[in-house]
């Protein structure tokens, strides 16, 4: 027979279910989806940071898939991320461009890659920080898949790890017939 | 080599707790008495490793050592001293070395407090409190260690959340944490009365003074917290409905039922299963709102950062703590029987309506907030916004504040109002004068609820002051529990007043201005005088000064901010604010618009102030209430062993 002072612990059961349910869930609130996934990546010109004088532009890599990695020196995540972008570097996965996010000062950028290596192919500079409001870009780091058609396939907020590699960009760069041509 | 000291105390912190819950628990089931007597020892030794640890933490943050991960995401060479300390608990990890920290200070009060009641119980007491701190320890060291190092070392730090750079905001996690902390004891209580099978009228009266002091924090950590949204968020309101604010709020009602529902077991010996219940409850929505906040899985402005790993296993502790209480509840609760009865127009009764109208009230919040993750696990999004919260809590609330004057003054046990029913109808006719009174002769024009709201306010201070204006008058004695309650309730219809004016008379006005112009709202006009660039110790920024005058008359600047921090490139607002009359002017500079425009938000809002002032008056209602001296007799050995025999075991002791 129930009795009633059973009553509250049924209906703790039923929360704790349902906040089972929201925790699970909230992952994918948390690698926000970027409005750009599955739509051209925004074109850029924009001052090459290893070459002074001259501009980069993401157009001239197209044809392949690429990563757009945002980072700055003041930011300490990035300088969690730094190790694992080497790794990716030597293993030669795939180009990683750089976007060097509101860095005041070009010596800040260039002291940082002498110290801790430098894993870019090519770096933009994007002082005022206009570049990447277009791509929507939150927080450092943040990185962003683009494919050999120029469409941005997944975007991370955060901190690229060894796990969300394997685990979100590989499959996408080898899975997809487009990306990995 | 401070923060390795720091996470070596944590752990020796964990252990201690771990002895600390085992004898607790272990020794009184099994009536080894030298098991009891290590409890305290064991609580003692955790204390000591618990403030180690939250030195080294400070330590780490005063020296801005940036090869500690936590100091270089939240602090930086330009942030003033103070703020360094506060960034101690502006995140995470260290808001929750800053909870255990709090758990430690009530833990050791319960310890000495509880020297005066009989020994087992106690022992049980503190077990129970053991547990959680063992949970929370667990927890800090599996998933959130503040000392994690960053190497190599970073040159400078990310800098504190400009948003929590507040006097008020480095205030309020603490105050607000020690009311969420508090409701533990009563919790431990309530636990420990149901390991023992027994519970009776001296059980509620060592609980009421925890209760209620941490239930007055609880209010001042609330009040704070509104505060600083008020002129720091520049939304200009008091309160929001968000998502972190309900999770607070719902321990602050469940906790104020729980006040009221003691003093019904203390006085009466009723209600018995239905305050243990409560006292689950009220911690319990503690626990629920830090995991809403901490899990990422609500979604609000001052959340903390997503972690799906710890939401897991916040939620893996609070079943097994909240669940292990209710299954306890089932296997107890109906062993206790209350023996009196009362009548209908008791005092007994009234504040039977009132529990159950204040439960309403919080399941309003709970439905309201936990809708969204509720529709989400089904599949659907949902949001619930302010218009759901506003229609919806008043419906409980109106009838609250209707029956407090009445309750007041019911007598215990006997339902005999009728010599009372004419005064009460009399100050009731007196409030709906001056009710009336302030709508048409200051204001001169209402909304539906806004003489409702008056004549309710003035009906609960007339029907609160009468008695102890009496006592006082025919020189007999005020107990402080009167005087604590009658400021608490009064507190509340101040409150009313603050809302009824703030919901029913705000003007506001969003609009483009320059320098040298003018622009008016009510009888108020703002004259832009002159706008200026500057610079603090981590921000620059621009300042607006304005000259505000009434009727023509000159009466007061403000100088609204705009800054932006150099570190996080966050821009703050820093509202204007002042006061005339009561009136709260509210000014807050938004964008540049080119062309020497700015955006201005303008707002009047009438005895807005009320409602924290209310607040505090809340908080010390509490304080009064809980330093009455009967509460610290009560605890005297000789007459705690005499009342619990003279009141005898319950009739369904099972222990």
């Amino acid at each position: 027979m129930m009795n009633r002072f059973l009553l509250p612990l049924g209906v703790f059961i039923l929360l704790a279910v349902v906040l089972y349910v929201g925790v699970q869930n909230s992952p994918d609130r948390e690698h926000l989806r970027s409005v750009l996934i599955g739509k051209p990546a925004p074109q850029f010109t924009l001052p090459d940071l290893m070459n002074p004088g001259q501009t980069l532009s993401n157009a001239q890599f197209k044809g392949k898939p690429y990563l757009l990695n945002v980072w700055g020196t003041w930011c300490v995540t990035c300088r969690v991320e730094h190790p694992m972008l080497m790794q990716l570097a030597q293993k030669q996965a795939v180009p990683i461009i750089g976007l060097n996010w509101k860095d005041e000062d070009e010596s800040l950028a260039h002291e940082w890659l002498q110290e801790f290596g430098n894993p870019y192919t090519a770096i933009a500079q994007d002082k005022p920080g206009r570049e990447a409001i277009n791509w929507g870009v939150t927080a450092a780091p943040e990185t962003f898949l683009v494919d050999a058609e120029g469409i941005v396939q997944y975007r991370l907020a955060g901190a690229m790890t060894p796990e969300i590699w394997e685990k979100e960009f590989l499959p996408r760069i080898q899975g997809n017939p487009t990306v990995s041509r | 080599m401070v923060p390795e000291l720091g996470h070596f105390a944590l752990i020796l912190a964990l252990l201690l707790a771990g002895l600390q819950a085992f004898f607790g628990i272990a020794g009184p089931a099994l009536g080894r008495d030298r098991w009891v007597a290590a409890v305290t020892p064991a609580v003692a030794g955790q204390f000591v490793m618990i403030c180690t640890a939250l030195a080294c933490l400070v330590a780490s943050f005063v020296n801005l050592d940036f090869s500690v991960l936590y100091v270089a995401s939240n602090a930086n060479s330009a942030l003033p001293l103070i703020y360094r300390v506060a960034a101690v608990w502006g995140a995470h990890e260290g808001s929750l070395l800053l909870w255990i920290f709090l758990l430690g200070v009530w833990t050791v009060a319960v310890a000495i407090g509880v020297t005066r009641l009989p020994k087992r119980f106690g022992a049980r007491v503190l077990g129970v409190l053991g547990i959680i701190s063992f949970a929370f320890l667990l927890f800090a060291l599996a998933t959130s260690n503040p000392f994690e190092r960053l190497f190599p070392a970073a040159p400078d730090g990310r800098d504190l959340n400009p948003l929590l750079q507040d006097p008020a905001l480095a205030l309020h996690p603490p105050m607000l944490y020690t009311g969420y902390v508090g409701f533990s004891v009563a919790f431990a209580f309530a636990c420990a009365a149901m390991l023992e099978g027994k519970m009776d009228q001296v059980w509620a009266r060592w609980t009421r003074p925890w209760t209620t002091a941490a239930w007055g924090f609880l209010s001042m950590g609330i009040a704070l917290g509104s505060w600083w949204a008020y002129y720091e968020l520049g939304w200009g309101g008091y309160w929001f409905w968000d998502a972190v604010e309900n999770a607070s709020f719902m321990p602050w009602l469940a906790g104020t039922a729980l006040i009221h529902s003691l003093a019904v077991t203390d006085k009466r010996g009723l209600f018995k299963s239905w305050t243990l219940l409560l006292a689950i409850l009220a911690f319990s929505l503690s626990l629920l709102g830090t995991f809403l906040v901490r899990s990422g899985s609500i979604t609000s402005v001052h959340a903390f950062a997503a972690d799906p790993g710890r939401g897991m296993f916040i939620l893996g502790f609070f079943v097994i703590i909240v669940g292990g209480a209710l299954a306890l509840y089932a296997w107890r609760a109906p062993l206790l029987k209350s023996q009196a009865g009362f009548d209908v127009l008791s005092r007994e009764s009234f504040l039977l309506f009132n529990n159950i109208l204040l439960i309403v009230a919080t399941a309003v919040v709970f439905g309201g907030t936990l809708a969204p993750l509720i529709a989400e696990a089904t599949g659907y999004t949902l949001s619930v916004g302010t218009p759901y919260f506003n229609a919806m809590f008043p419906i409980p609330m109106i009838p609250l504040l209707a029956l407090l004057p009445i309750g007041i003054q019911a007598a215990w046990k006997r339902g005999h109002l009728s010599e009372k029913k004419k005064r009460l109808l009399m100050w009731l006719a007196i409030s709906v004068a001056l009710s009336v009174a302030v709508v048409v002769g200051i204001f001169g024009r209402s909304l539906v609820l806004t003489p409702v709201g008056y004549a309710v306010a003035f009906w609960i201070i007339i029907s609160s002051l009468v008695d102890p204006i009496d006592r006082i008058r025919r020189r007999l004695s005020l107990p402080r529990s009167v005087i604590g309650m009658t400021v608490a309730h009064i507190a509340l219809a101040i409150f009313v007043i603050g809302i009824t004016s703030v919901e029913s008379y705000t003007q506001e006005r969003d609009i483009a201005v320059g320098p040298g112009e003018t622009v008016t709202l009510g009888n108020y006009a703002f004259r832009f005088d002159k706008i200026e660039n500057m610079e603090g110790p981590n921000y620059d920024g621009v300042r607006g000064h304005f000259s505000v005058t009434h009727e023509g008359k000159p009466i007061l600047n403000l100088t609204p901010e705009k800054r932006l921090y150099w570190v996080q490139r966050q821009s703050m607002t820093e509202a204007g604010i002042g006061s005339y009359w009561g009136s709260n002017i509210f000014l807050a500079l938004g964008d540049d618009l080119g062309a020497g425009k700015w955006s201005v938000r303008l707002q009047i809002r009438p005895l807005v102030n009320y409602v924290w002032i209310a607040a505090f008056l809340m908080a010390l209602g509490g304080g009064i209430a809980a330093s009455d001296r009967r509460y610290r007799t009560a605890r005297q050995p000789a007459t705690a062993g005499e009342v619990s025999a003279a009141g005898g075991p319950l009739p369904g002791k099972a222990g």
